[in-house]
């Protein structure tokens, strides 16, 4: 099972570096034709957002910054076009390591779909073989707004989204019989997130904002299932973004995301960071970043921090 | 549950504490220059505006995104009204002599990428003159909405 995700994984990662190869070969290349402007209407990707604007990719794959889903649609590619990439994202804590790697696609500026895969480890025993692996599927669709071009008013972008989650179970505590998060107190295995995200950029006073408010019944995201022993219910939970532009090619800025307490194993505390985005080029972003996850489960009240490393190649 | 609900309340007034100081902090440090010249006199005035143009527009002459576009552009008479523009938008004393941008783009068929390409170069060449971003951002604030009347593809 392991070997077949490290396969699926690196098979991934190599053809679409592959894929950002052409496309940006085709993107660098001088134009052939004396009529290059019929390119533009051909099915190569554009890769005509400007630097920075389709965000880098948050922890459960979405276009968005580091912790929270941002309106702004994933990859380069315009209204004409579209874009795609792949990242892979790694948190190390105190006791604990979580990764995120997937793909994301962006068709039209319009709508993003994401594919993404969590494991969650632990490195502190009696946790320390403990993995729990969960699938995300992300659809998002922007519905008003241009994060660049209203300049002139309040408006921000705002998209629409959803997180289809499933969560695959418990790995590491069979000597306990622990094989699925209900044994923990999840009422499910598999939810769904429901989220509106309005993202602001003021490039007068180059600052980004960015508002989330998501439905949700996720523990830990869903790595520890959903619902619980204390509530199941959906509950409205806010996450807020801000960045300052340093340049076009470098963002400097913090994120929280609210959570729900659902389980009494986990006294589940909301998430912060402090990050910083570079764009070399619109085929690469790397994101680091600090971040504060809060005590895991009630067996282990330390406050995990760590550093957050992602990266991102596409198109 | 008291104290829960009371600690995410400030929990969110801080985080939104940071966006309302990061917020004040940006517009006070533009407070600081708040001249109505600030961001004409942050491009090097009337001298550095014509020197960004100049670096510009071969930038787009060699960008194979959009210098189709400009085949048949009187590109002396391009710079002189680009200059005029930004001088014009950014607070300077001139006043723009040219066609307004609809009008001025009719019939090109202009899509978002080669609106924002021209932008991209803009920035550029704003780089290259060694123009802070702060400062490069403000007239890239003003020519943003642009995009409306210039893309009709």
């Amino acid at each position: 099972m392991y070997l077949k995700n490290r396969v699926l994984q690196s098979a991934i990662i190599s053809s679409f570096a592959i894929f950002c190869q052409q496309a940006s070969a085709q993107a660098t290349a001088p134009a052939s034709t004396p009529t290059s402007a019929d390119t533009t209407s051909s099915m190569r990707p554009d890769m005509g957002k400007l630097t920075a604007t389709g965000g880098v990719s948050q922890l459960e794959g979405a276009g968005g910054g580091g912790l929270t889903p941002w309106a702004l649609i994933t990859g380069y590619g315009t209204r004409d076009s579209y874009g795609a990439n792949v990242h892979y994202t790694q948190v190390n804590t105190q006791d604990y390591g979580l990764k995120t790697y997937g793909v994301a696609v962006g068709i039209a500026d319009r709508v993003e779909l994401s594919l993404a895969k969590q494991e969650f480890t632990g490195s502190l025993a009696p946790l320390n073989s403990l993995n729990i692996q969960q699938d995300i599927l992300g659809i998002k669709v922007k519905v008003a707004g241009d994060v660049v071009y209203d300049q002139d008013s309040w408006m921000p972008q705002i998209a629409v989204g959803a997180m289809i989650k499933r969560n695959n179970g418990i790995g590491g505590l069979g000597a306990l019989g622990v094989t699925n998060v209900k044994q923990l107190g999840a009422k499910d295995d598999r939810g769904v997130d429901y989220y509106a995200s309005a993202t602001k950029v003021f490039l007068e006073q180059s600052l980004l904002l960015n508002g989330t408010l998501r439905m949700t019944k996720a523990n830990q995201m869903g790595i520890l299932g959903f619902g619980g022993d204390k509530e199941d219910k959906y509950k409205p939970m806010l996450e807020g973004s801000a960045a300052y532009l340093i340049t076009r090619k470098l963002a400097l800025g913090a994120e929280y995301r609210m959570k729900p307490r659902n389980l009494s194993v986990d006294n589940e505390k909301d998430y912060y960071d402090v990050f910083l985005a570079y764009f070399p080029t619109k085929n690469v972003s790397i994101t680091a970043a600090y971040a504060t996850l809060g005590d895991i489960t009630v067996f282990n009240p330390t406050n995990q921090r760590g550093f957050y490393l992602s990266l991102q190649a596409g198109f | 549950m008291q104290t829960r609900l009371s600690s995410k309340l400030v929990k969110a007034a801080v985080i939104f504490s940071f966006g309302i100081s990061a917020t004040i902090s940006t517009s006070t440090a533009a407070f600081a220059q708040t001249t109505p010249d600030a961001v004409y006199q942050g491009l090097g005035g009337k001298e550095g505006i014509n020197k960004i143009v100049a670096d510009f527009l071969p930038i787009v002459l060699a960008d194979d995104r959009i210098k189709h576009a400009f085949k048949e552009t009187d590109m002396e008479r391009l710079g002189l009204m680009l200059s005029e523009q930004f001088c014009a938008l950014t607070g300077g004393p001139c006043k723009y002599s040219g066609k307004d941008m609809q009008e001025a783009h009719k019939g090109m068929n202009i899509n978002n990428a080669q609106f924002n390409a021209l932008a991209e170069d803009l920035q550029i060449a704003m780089e290259k003159n060694n123009i802070p971003s702060s400062v490069s951002n403000k007239l890239v604030a003003k020519l943003a909405p642009m995009q409306r009347p210039i893309v009709t593809k």
